[in-house]
C-alpha cells in the first residue's frame, strides 16, 4: 500500500493531484513523489470511472454493444464504434456498400479534428493560454452541427451499424462540410500565432518530456504520441481498412519525441484529416448506405479482432464468440491506457510544473483508460 | 554576449506575444464573427435538426389512434431495458382474440438515445423528438406511458 500523502524516509515530499483536479481532464488520480521541484515518480490511480463495459457487452448482441463504446473515448466515440462494427463484419464476412465506406471514413475524419481541436485548446490551457479554448471551440462546433444533423447526435452518435450507417447523408451535408473545409483552412494559421509561434509555449514545451523511440514501442504507445517519437504506427497506413488505402495522405513522424513534437505532430495531423476530407467530399459514390442484414446477428465461433487508428491511437476489438447471439468475451485495447503507463517514465527527472504540459500533450481521455 | 541573448529573448517573446493579441484584439473589434448563442433566450427560435434525439416519443392522430401493435421488437433491441411492452389481448370485431398494447412504458432516465429502437420497429410506432430539457423534480416522472389512455391502433397496421 502506498503512501498517499506526507513524506518519505528520504524527505521526499508525497502530493495527490486528482481525482477532481482540473488539469488531470478527468478523474485521474496521481500520486506524485516530490523532491523539491523535482518529479521522482508519480503513480496513477485508476477505478474512479470504471464502469465496466467489457463485461457490460458480454450480456448485449451485437448490435447493441457498439453504443457502450461512445462512452469510452468521447472524442472519437465514431471511430470506436467504427472499429467495433469492423471487428462484426470481419466476423460475418459482411461487405459493406461504397457509399457506407466513404461515409465512414468522412466521419471518422471530421472527428478526429474535433478531437485534435479540442485537445489543442485544452493544451494551451494547460500550459496557461486561456484564449485558445474558445477559438478552438469555435471549429469544433461546426463539426458538432454536422453530426447533430446527420447523426443525430452531438458527442454519442451511434451511427456506425454493422454492415453501414445507420442513416443516409443530411442533403444539407456536403454544404456544411465544404464550408467546415474553408473555414478551417482560414483558421488553422490562426492557431498557429496564436499558440505555436508563442515563445513562452516553445520554451515550455522544447526538451520537456522526452519519449525515446525504445521507449515508445515498450510501452505500447500509439498514435501521434509515438509518431512524435518516429514510430511508424498508423494503422491507417499499416493495415488500411475502408479504402484508407486509396486515399493520399502523410503519417506526419517526429524525431524529438518532446512535447512539442506530440503538439506538431498532432497539428499535422489536423491537415492531413483536411486533405483526406477534401478528396472525399466530391466523391461520395451513389449507392446503399447500409448492407442487408440479418435482423439478429449470430456470429460463428472464434475469435476476431479488428483495429483502427482513434485520435489518440490503435483501438482494438477483440471478440470470443462461442457461435450466439452475444460474445462470450469482449476485450477493447485503448489507446490511453498505453499511453498513460509511458508518463511515469517520462515525467520523473521533470518540474512538477511541467507535468501538467506533458500530460496534456499525451492527450488522456481518461474513461478511455478505465473502462 | 549573454546579454544579447537575454535581450533578444525578452523582445522576441514580446513580439510573439502581441502577435496572438492581435488576433485577441481583432475579435474585440469584430464582434459580428462571435459565435455565441444566447441559450435560454433564443429557445423559441433555436430549431433542432430533425434527426436529434431527445426522447422517444409514440405520435397518435387526431382519432386518437397509434401505430404500436406490441410486438415489442423495441423491448429485445434495448441495451439497458429503457422499454417495457405491457401486452394485453383484445376481442375484435370478428370475434378473434388479438395482442394488443396495454401500456408502453419507457424509461427516460435509462435511456442513452442510441435510436436501436427506431430502427427496429416495423410499423414506425415510435420516433425520436427534439426535445431535450429533462429536468424534473422527482425522478418518478421520468418513467413515462406513451400510449394515451383510450387510444387504439390505427387500421390496417398489421
Amino acid at each position: 500500500m502506498v503512501e498517499e500523502i506526507g513524506t518519505t524516509e528520504q524527505g521526499d515530499l508525497i502530493i495527490n493531484v486528482g481525482p477532481q483536479h482540473p488539469a488531470t481532464h478527468g478523474v485521474l488520480h496521481l500520486v506524485i513523489t516530490l523532491n523539491g521541484e523535482t518529479v521522482k515518480k508519480v503513480e496513477p490511480h485508476l477505478g474512479y470511472i470504471h464502469r465496466s463495459i467489457e463485461k457490460m457487452c458480454e450480456s448485449l448482441s451485437y448490435r447493441q454493444f457498439i453504443y457502450s463504446t461512445s462512452r469510452m473515448d468521447y472524442l472519437s466515440s465514431h471511430i470506436n464504434n467504427h472499429g467495433c462494427a469492423l471487428a462484426v463484419e470481419k466476423a460475418l464476412q459482411l461487405e459493406v456498400p461504397g457509399r457506407a465506406q466513404v461515409i465512414r471514413v468522412l466521419m471518422d475524419e471530421l472527428t478526429r479534428i474535433a478531437s485534435h481541436v479540442l485537445w489543442w485548446g485544452a493544451m494551451a490551457m494547460d500550459i496557461g493560454a486561456f484564449t485558445p479554448f474558445f477559438h478552438a471551440f469555435r471549429e469544433r462546433e461546426m463539426i458538432n452541427d454536422i453530426m447533430e444533423e446527420t447523426c443525430g447526435a452531438r458527442l454519442t452518435m451511434n451511427y456506425m451499424v454493422p454492415g453501414g450507417v445507420m442513416f443516409d447523408l443530411h442533403p444539407n451535408f456536403y454544404g456544411r462540410v465544404k464550408a467546415f473545409i474553408r473555414q478551417f483552412h482560414k483558421k488553422l494559421p490562426e492557431y498557429d500565432e496564436l499558440v505555436t509561434g508563442n515563445t513562452i509555449f516553445r520554451s515550455r514545451t522544447r526538451g520537456v518530456g522526452v519519449l525515446s523511440k525504445e521507449d515508445a514501442i515498450s510501452y505500447g504507445c500509439s498514435g501521434p504520441t509515438a509518431r512524435a517519437s518516429g514510430v511508424d504506427c498508423d494503422i491507417r497506413k499499416l493495415f488500411p481498412y475502408e479504402g484508407y488505402g486509396k486515399l493520399q495522405f502523410e503519417q506526419p513522424l517526429a524525431t524529438e519525441g518532446d512535447t512539442y513534437d506530440r503538439y506538431m505532430v498532432r497539428m499535422h495531423e489536423m491537415r492531413q484529416s483536411l486533405s483526406i476530407l477534401e478528396q472525399l467530399i466530391d466523391n461520395i459514390p451513389e449507392g446503399d448506405f447500409q448492407a442487408k442484414t440479418k435482423a439478429v446477428l449470430k456470429l460463428p465461433k472464434g475469435e476476431f479482432y479488428s483495429r483502427v487508428e482513434t485520435a489518440r491511437g490503435e483501438f482494438g476489438v477483440y471478440i470470443v464468440s462461442e457461435g450466439g447471439t452475444t460474445p462470450y468475451r469482449i476485450k477493447y485495447r485503448s489507446p490511453g491506457f498505453s499511453n498513460l503507463s509511458a508518463l511515469d517514465h517520462v515525467v520523473r527527472g521533470q518540474k512538477i510544473g511541467d507535468l501538467v504540459a506533458i500530460m496534456g500533450s499525451f492527450d488522456l481521455v481518461i474513461p478511455d483508460i478505465d473502462r | 554576449m549573454f546579454l544579447k541573448e537575454y535581450i533578444s529573448d525578452i523582445t522576441g517573446a514580446v513580439g510573439s506575444l502581441l502577435k496572438g493579441m492581435r488576433r485577441t484584439g481583432y475579435y474585440f473589434l469584430h464582434r459580428g464573427e462571435a459565435i455565441t448563442q444566447q441559450y435560454p433566450d433564443n429557445r423559441d427560435h433555436m430549431g433542432l435538426p430533425e434527426r436529434f434525439r431527445g426522447e422517444v416519443v409514440m405520435p397518435h392522430n387526431e382519432q386518437n389512434e397509434h401505430r404500436c401493435t406490441g410486438c415489442t421488437a423495441c423491448e429485445l433491441a434495448c441495451p439497458n431495458g429503457t422499454i417495457k411492452v405491457v401486452t394485453k389481448f383484445e376481442v375484435n370485431a370478428e370475434g378473434k382474440r388479438k395482442k394488443a398494447v396495454d401500456r408502453f412504458i419507457y424509461h427516460l432516465e435509462l435511456c442513452t438515445m442510441c435510436n436501436l429502437c427506431i430502427e427496429a420497429c416495423p410499423t414506425d410506432a415510435i420516433k425520436m423528438a427534439q426535445h431535450f430539457e429533462h429536468s424534473v423534480y422527482d425522478r418518478s416522472q421520468l418513467t413515462k406511458i406513451l400510449n394515451r389512455p383510450e387510444s387504439k391502433l390505427q387500421d390496417g397496421v398489421e
